[in-house]
C-alpha cells in the first residue's frame, strides 16, 4: 500500500533521512520511532508531500506520489497531529467536514458523516458537533482530530505523535480506543512516537529509525525478542518482559471461572468450583457479585451471605485490556487472579497470574543464548 | 447575540444622534455665543457645520479606503512564500510613512497634484498606511502553525488556506489595524484645510488664524465626536468577526 524506495532527504550538509526503504501492507499500523532528529515526522511527512524527498520514490497504491497533485493526495490521506492543528474558528462538525468540503460533498451527507464519526470516537454527536475546540479537553479534541481525518475515508491514515500532547491516562484510553477503531475500520496507518509504550501496544510492524537511519523494521514480537543492534536492544529498554504483555490482550489467555449465582446454596457451589478453592458469584443475568472462597464455608448457607462483595469495576479488567493492565491489577491488589468482565459488568472469565507467567516467559530462550551486536 | 444587537442599536443611534446635532446650526449659534460672548460671528460663514462634517467625512472615507485596498493586499502579500523578502522592505517604508509629518506630504504633494481633494486624501493614504499593513502581518502570523500544517496537510490549496483559515483568524487583529488607522485619519485630516480641502479643519484652521476659539470648537468638537463614533462602530465590526469560540466561551 504504502512504499518507500530509497528515500533520503537532505538539508543543506545534514541528511534527516538516508535512503531509507519501507513497505506497509494494507491495512497495517507501521510505527516510526526513534530519538528526537531521527528523521521519522520527516519520513511522515515526505508520504504527504508536506516535505519534498531529496532523492528516491514514494509510491501510494502503487502510485508515484509525484503523478498527481499535492492537494489531491493529501484529501485522500487522512492526517492528525497534536490536538493543536483543530481549527479553532469553526466548530466540531465543521471541523470534522474539512476535506469533505473540499471534496464538494452535500450537506446532508456531511451532517451524516459528523454524527457517525463522533459516535466512532466515542463523542455524544449531540452534545459536541456544535462545540468549538476551545471547549474541548486534550483527550476530546484528540478524539476530534482523529474523527476529522477519517471524514472522507481515506484507505491511509498518518498520524504525527496524535497523543503526544494528552496526559498519561487519557493517552491509554486513547490508544487503546484506537486500537478498536483500527481492527474494525483496517486503515493503513503510519504512526509517528517517541514512545515505546505506545509502540509496542499499537504496531503491527515497527522501524526504529537513528540519525535518518533505519535501524530494525520488524513486528513488535520480533523488535522485543531478537533487536538487531545494541541502539535497538537499548531503545526499548530492559524491561522487555513486561512490554511484551502489552502486546497480549486479557482475551486470548483467559479462562472461565468457577461461578456460582447468588442464590445457590454452599452444596451447589461446592459442584460448581469443582477443584478450585474460589468461586465467582454471579447474578442470574450474569453481573458479577463478588467471590468465595469455599474452604471454611458454613454447610447449606446461601452463597450470597459468605461471599466477599468486589468492587467490579476496580478489581476486574476488560477483554480488550492488555496483559500488562491485567498483571498491574493483580499485584495491586494482592491477588492470583483477576476477574474479566464486558462494560455491564457481566463475568466472561478469569486471568490468572500463571498465565501471564507463562505469555511473560515465552520467546525468552531466544534473547538469552543470542550475542547481541554492537550498531557502531 | 442578543447583546450584540443592542450593540448594534446603540451605534444607529449615536450615529444619528451625531447626525441631528451637527445640521442643528441653531443650538451651535447659541451655544457658542453664550459661551464666547465677546465674539460677533461664532460659526464660520464659508460653509454649515453639516457640510464641513460631510467633507470631512469623504476625506476619511476616500482615504481610508484606499489605505486598506492597498494595505491588506500587501500584507498579505509578504507573507506569502513569493513575497517574503519584501516584508523587511514595506514594513519599513510603511513605518517611514507613519514617521513623516502629514503636513510635509502636503508641502511635497502640492507641486504634482495642486490644491484641494486628492493631496490631503494622498497624504492620509500614507500616513495611516503603517497600522493596517502591521495589523494585517502580525495577524496572519498569530495563527498558530499546527493549524496551517493541518491545513495543508489535510490538502487545501494555497488560496483555500488564506481564505478559509488564515483570514478568518487574523480578522480581528487587522480590524483593529484599520481602526487605529480610521482614528488617526479623523484627526490627521483636518490639516487638509491649510491647502483648502475643507472639512472640519477649516474652522479649526481659520479660528486660529483669526484668533476666534469659538470657530475652533466648532470644528474641534465634532471632530472628537466623529472619532469617539467611527472607533465605536468598528469595534462593534470587530466583534462581529471575532472568531466565536472567544465570544461563546468555555
Amino acid at each position: 500500500m504504502i512504499r518507500l524506495e530509497d528515500v533520503t532527504r537532505r538539508y543543506g550538509d545534514a541528511t534527516a533521512v538516508d535512503s531509507l526503504s519501507l513497505e506497509v501492507a494494507e491495512g497495517e499500523v507501521c510505527v516510526l520511532i526513534g530519538p528526537s532528529g531521527c528523521g521519522k515526522t520527516t519520513t511522515l511527512r515526505m508520504i504527504n508531500r508536506l516535505i519534498e524527498p531529496t532523492s528516491g520514490r514514494i509510491l501510494v497504491d502503487g502510485r508515484d506520489i509525484l503523478s498527481m497533485p499535492a492537494e489531491e493526495l493529501r484529501r485522500g490521506l487522512g492526517y492528525v497531529i497534536q490536538s493543536i492543528g483543530l481549527f479553532p474558528h469553526l466548530d466540531v462538525a465543521a471541523n470534522i467536514c474539512v476535506v469533505p468540503r473540499l471534496l464538494g460533498w452535500e450537506k446532508a451527507r456531511m451532517a451524516k458523516r459528523v454524527d457517525e464519526l463522533l459516535a466512532l470516537v466515542g463523542l455524544d454527536p449531540a452534545s459536541y458537533r456544535d462545540k468549538y475546540p476551545r471547549q474541548l479537553s486534550g483527550g476530546e479534541a484528540q478524539r476530534v482530530g482523529v474523527a476529522r481525518a477519517l471524514a472522507a475515508d481515506p484507505p491511509v491514515l498518518l498520524m504525527d505523535e496524535p497523543f503526544g500532547a494528552v496526559d498519561p491516562l487519557n493517552r491509554e484510553r486513547l490508544q487503546s480506543e484506537f486500537a478498536r477503531i483500527q481492527r474494525e475500520l483496517r486503515k493503513t496507518v503510519i504512526f509517528v512516537t517517541h514512545d515505546i509504550d505506545e509502540a509496542i501496544r499499537l504496531a503491527d510492524k515497527i522501524a526504529i529509525m537513528r540519525d535518518g537511519k533505519l535501524q530494525q523494521f520488524d513486528t513488535p514480537e520480533e523488535v522485543l525478542n531478537h533487536p538487531a543492534n545494541k541502539f535497538v536492544h537499548d531503545f526499548v529498554g530492559s524491561d522487555r518482559a513486561l512490554k511484551r504483555l502489552v502486546r497480549v490482550r486479557v482475551a486470548d489467555v483467559m479462562r472461565s471461572p468457577a461461578t456460582v449465582l447468588a442464590d445457590a446454596n454452599t452444596l451447589s457451589l461446592r459442584e460448581a468450583a469443582g477443584r478450585r478453592r474460589f468461586a465467582y458469584v454471579v447474578q442470574p443475568d450474569g453481573r458479577l457479585l463478588g467471590w468465595l472462597d469455599t474452604h471454611g464455608l458454613a454447610e447449606g448457607a446461601p452463597a450470597a451471605d459468605a461471599m466477599t462483595i468486589m468492587d467490579v469495576a476496580e478489581a476486574s479488567v476488560r477483554p480488550d485490556d492488555s496483559l500488562r493492565d491485567a498483571l498491574s491489577r493483580m499485584l495491586g491488589l494482592g491477588f492470583r487472579a483477576i476477574a474479566v468482565t464486558d462494560r455491564h459488568g457481566v463475568l466472561l472469565g478469569e486471568v490468572t497470574f500463571a498465565a501471564v507467567e507463562e505469555a511473560m516467559t515465552e520467546g525468552d530462550e531466544h534473547i538469552s543464548n543470542q550475542p547481541v551486536e554492537d550498531a557502531e | 447575540m442578543s447583546r450584540r444587537r443592542i450593540g448594534v442599536a446603540a451605534v444607529v443611534v449615536a450615529a444619528l444622534a451625531f447626525a441631528l446635532l451637527v445640521s442643528a446650526q441653531g443650538l451651535w449659534q447659541s451655544w457658542l455665543s453664550a459661551l464666547f460672548p465677546e465674539q460677533p460671528v461664532v460659526l464660520m460663514p464659508r460653509d454649515t457645520l453639516a457640510a464641513f462634517v460631510l467633507q470631512h467625512l469623504a476625506l476619511v472615507a476616500v482615504s481610508s479606503a484606499l489605505t486598506i485596498a492597498v494595505g491588506v493586499p500587501l500584507g498579505i502579500f509578504v507573507t506569502r512564500k513569493s513575497g517574503i523578502e519584501f516584508r523587511a522592505l514595506v514594513v519599513a517604508a510603511t513605518d517611514l510613512g507613519q514617521t513623516f509629518p502629514p503636513v510635509a506630504v502636503l508641502a511635497l504633494a502640492m507641486p504634482v497634484l495642486g490644491f484641494g481633494f486628492w493631496p490631503t486624501v494622498m497624504a492620509l493614504f500614507i500616513y495611516g498606511m503603517f497600522p493596517v499593513v502591521s495589523g494585517t502581518i502580525a495577524g496572519i502570523e498569530s495563527v498558530p502553525k499546527a493549524v496551517l500544517d493541518a491545513a495543508e496537510g489535510m490538502g487545501m490549496s494555497p488560496m483555500q488556506v488564506l481564505a478559509r483559515v488564515e483570514l478568518p483568524l487574523a480578522a480581528r487583529v487587522i480590524l483593529s489595524g484599520v481602526r487605529t488607522s480610521v482614528a488617526i485619519n479623523i484627526g490627521t485630516a483636518t490639516v487638509g484645510a491649510a491647502i483648502g480641502t475643507g472639512g472640519l479643519g477649516v474652522p479649526i484652521i481659520g479660528g486660529l488664524a483669526v484668533q476666534n476659539m469659538a470657530y475652533v470648537l466648532e470644528g474641534a468638537i465634532p471632530a472628537a465626536l466623529l472619532a469617539v463614533l467611527a472607533d465605536a462602530t468598528l469595534a462593534h465590526v470587530e466583534a462581529a468577526v471575532t472568531v466565536p469560540e472567544a465570544a461563546a466561551g468555555a
